[in-house]
């Protein structure tokens, strides 16, 4: 219906403002989970459109929509084509709180700098527009890094075959964008006996594997402790976070590409166009700063998969591998795989000479 | 009260100026806004559908648009070589070109700022980048130092040759004292938005064919040859098509410029070579690509094959003072001059930047048709603005725009 819209929430339906005026926002900004309270809100929505027949919902003012004022005023010295947008959701005569999810998702401000209430509200706002727009609940998290974690990543090159098993799972479990193939890691292909030569190395091969004289070897973002990317954001949408992710906030993010320019490790994507995943493969267990869905214009990345990290799994590259050649774990945890690894390895990293202290370490057997 | 009465007048004046000419004048306005339509046509295509539209990749993920923000950046800082002796120096040979050089800059600058946002992924969230609303990355981002110093220069070459021709529009003399501070901070102001803009690229570890500590020098003398350059085409086609007077001597001046900044490119030219080629390593294969094509992968060839010849003979013919002072000549060498910094600081320096990639992935890179649409409706949009000003300005110049002089009439 509003294909046009240059938001990836699209919202396909109409529905009238919430009942519930008592909480403090559009979407449920209130204390308890979401999940049940949406249920109720959107039956209700919809009934209610039903019922007026038409798309005459009153413009209810809600508490939320302070700060959502406060940035317009701002906004409209200077943002046109923002505004621009806003208004012409608002002309498309959907439903007002579609519109009022969009113009406060539109003017919201930078994920870093959020309280973690503002967390949850942008949470709950979107977590309600995919519902409007699909008829089907996300669970979405804002959960912060603990303390006493640092995670880092070890790839033992003796054991990988090659398969890319983590790749598929690394794309289904992080929506990333089924038309332009998007994918964070790639895998290397290296002749034996030549040493680690990535200009020769193929990235891109379509052949059985493992190709006889050939070993693999696979890259993504390597969480850097010093990354050359965050420095160079304009808008700081991305950052180091405690637990040494380095995340993106897409919404905030401006698209000038100059992170990609700037990482010595391939590790950054553009989404070129709108991403597109099929409904059904859609993985609804998501983070914000993780594996929702994307719009165009916005840089993403590996985040270490942080909707599964930080609730204490591994990313889904590890738990897909099939010869366990990854291994994912807390850097500040003295019992932990990855430091029985580097303790016991000759572990090694790649570019050290820039300076830029990867948490990604290789070994071999 | 009465300068905005006076101000209005002017806005008035000038609309009545720009809006009546010669039926050349007519055809080359109709000419530009043809161009920036379908340039804007183009660019819907690129909002509707995203940057996919456009040559770039996740490979190379910067083409034509920064490439040609970093040229014009260049041609902007130009303008100083005009306001520096004309203003400080009270060089008076100058005078009468430096309004045309600052409103030159102006042109430049705003084509600067609209190649940033069409290669903005998110143009309605630009105002991220505000300070105060926004969240700007300063100092650590040179991006964000590279948008107060091209904001700044515009500012201060929008409103030197304002105030000079407000204050000449109503037929007073303009106040050295007020101007030739402003001119003075806009001679440091022109070196460093060039060198600012070096920085972006020289301080990234990750592109080894940027991070070369030679790149921000040879941005300015190469800048230095190529601004003055287009100075002095415009210079020659005013000279021959309006009543406003440039003598000779401010021509020869300003070869004599072009001359010196093409010849200390030429010798950084020499080093970066020398450097790249005689003991290479590693980090030469992008010059490699870029000079001679890696594994058979040579789009770039003909571009930067091209350039080096007409570099290299512009330069040498410059140098003889015989050929400067023929004007055909100068002007024949300011034309290629002018190509071939556009190629060389255009895609010569941004697209290898990222060839071979961060391991050694070797994927080209070809504009797309509606990108170069996108950016010929951006370069008519610069000679468009420069049209309306250097209109306005020789009329006010040659005393033919005057206030309240339509009224004596």
């Amino acid at each position: 219906m509003s294909e046009n819209n240059t938001k990836w929430f699209s919202l396909n339906l109409s529905n009238s403002k919430p009942k519930q005026q008592a909480s403090t926002c559009g979407c449920g900004n209130t204390s308890g989970g979401c999940g049940g309270h949406q249920n109720e809100i959107r039956s209700s929505a919809i009934g209610d459109e039903r019922h007026k027949d038409g798309f005459e919902q009153v413009f209810d003012v809600q508490m939320d929509r302070r700060t959502a004022f406060k940035k317009l005023t701002a906004s409209l010295l200077i943002g046109a084509g923002a505004v621009t947008t806003s208004c012409s959701v608002v002309a498309d005569e959907k439903s007002k709180e579609k519109a009022q999810i969009d113009w406060e998702e539109q003017f919201k401000g930078n994920y870093k700098l959020m309280s973690d209430e503002e967390k949850k509200a942008t949470v709950d706002r979107l977590v309600r527009s995919y519902e409007l727009r699909t008829n089907k609940t996300i669970s979405m998290t804002s959960e912060n890094a603990q303390e006493n974690v640092l995670f880092g990543y070890a790839f033992n090159i003796s054991k990988c075959q090659g398969y890319m098993d983590c790749v598929s799972a690394c794309v289904e479990e992080n929506n990333q964008d089924r038309n332009s193939e998007m994918q964070y890691i790639r895998i290397h292909e290296m002749k034996d006996g030549q040493g680690l030569k990535f200009d020769e190395a193929d990235d891109n091969y379509y052949h059985e594997v493992p190709a006889e004289g050939h070993f693999y070897l696979g890259t993504q973002c390597f969480h850097c402790d010093n990354p050359p990317c965050v420095d160079v954001c304009p808008v700081q949408a991305t950052w180091r976070e405690e637990d040494g992710l380095v995340v993106i906030d897409y919404d905030w993010c401006v698209g000038c590409r100059y992170c990609m320019a700037a990482c010595p490790y391939d590790g950054r994507r553009f989404n070129w166009s709108k991403p597109e995943v099929p409904e059904d493969e859609v993985n609804k267990n998501q983070h914000y700063l993780g594996n929702r869905m994307r719009k165009k214009g916005v840089m993403e990345k590996c985040t270490f998969c942080v909707q599964r990290s930080r609730k204490g799994q591994n990313p889904a590259c590890v738990d897909a591998c099939p010869t366990g050649a990854r291994i994912f774990g807390n850097l500040l945890d003295p019992n932990s795989t990855i430091r029985w690894v580097l303790e016991n390895k000759k572990v090694f990293r790649l570019k050290e000479d820039l300076g830029t202290e990867p948490k990604f370490w290789y070994f071999m057997d | 009260m009465r300068r905005l009465k006076v101000f209005k007048s002017l806005l008035i004046d000038s609309l009545d100026v720009i809006t009546h000419g010669s039926r050349k004048y007519h055809l080359w306005m109709g000419f530009l806004t043809f161009v920036m339509l379908v340039g804007m046509y183009c660019y819907s295509i690129q909002l509707d559908q995203g940057l996919s539209v456009t040559g770039m990749t996740d490979r190379v993920s910067w083409g034509l648009y920064i490439s040609n923000f970093t040229f014009l950046v260049g041609v902007a800082a130009a303008a100083v070589m005009l306001v520096m002796p004309t203003y400080v120096l009270k060089d008076i040979d100058f005078k009468q070109a430096v309004l045309i050089g600052e409103g030159l800059a102006v042109a430049a600058l705003i084509m600067c700022l609209a190649f940033v946002v069409a290669d903005m992924g998110g143009p309605s969230v630009l105002w991220h980048m505000i300070p105060g609303i926004g969240v700007f990355n300063f100092p650590n981002s040179m991006l964000t130092w590279d948008v107060i110093v091209l904001n700044g220069y515009l500012f201060l070459n929008i409103s030197i040759p304002y105030y000079i021709l407000f204050r000449h529009y109503q037929g007073k003399d303009a106040n050295p004292k007020i101007y030739v501070p402003g001119a003075l901070i806009s001679v440091f102001w022109a070196v460093s938005i060039h060198l600012v803009t070096a920085f972006l690229y020289q301080g990234l570890q990750a592109r080894p064919f940027w991070n070369n500590a030679l790149l921000g020098p040879r941005f300015l003398a190469s800048a230095f040859a190529a601004g003055p350059a287009l100075i002095i085409l415009v210079l020659a086609i005013i000279r021959n098509y309006t009543a406003f007077k440039v003598e000779n001597k401010t021509i020869g001046k300003l070869a004599m410029i072009v001359t010196v900044a093409a010849q200390i490119n030429l010798i950084m030219l020499v080093s970066e070579l020398f450097k790249e080629f005689y003991a290479p390593t590693h980090h030469s294969e992008s010059a490699y690509y870029l000079f001679f094509g890696l594994h058979g992968k040579n789009a770039l060839l003909p571009w930067i094959w091209t350039s080096i010849p007409l570099n290299v003979l512009a330069t040498v013919l410059l140098t003889f003072g015989k050929f400067r002072n023929n004007f055909k000549v100068l002007y024949f060498c300011c034309f290629i001059l002018f190509v071939a910094i556009w190629i060389e600081k255009g895609f010569g320096l941004i697209v290898p930047g990222f060839i071979p990639g961060p391991y050694g992935k070797i994927a080209e890179y070809t504009p797309t048709g509606v990108e170069i649409g996108v950016t010929m409706g951006i370069w008519a949009l610069g000679a468009f603005v420069f049209t309306i000003l250097a209109k306005t300005a020789i009329k006010i110049e040659t005393g033919k725009l005057r206030y309240k002089k339509k009224d004596s009439q």
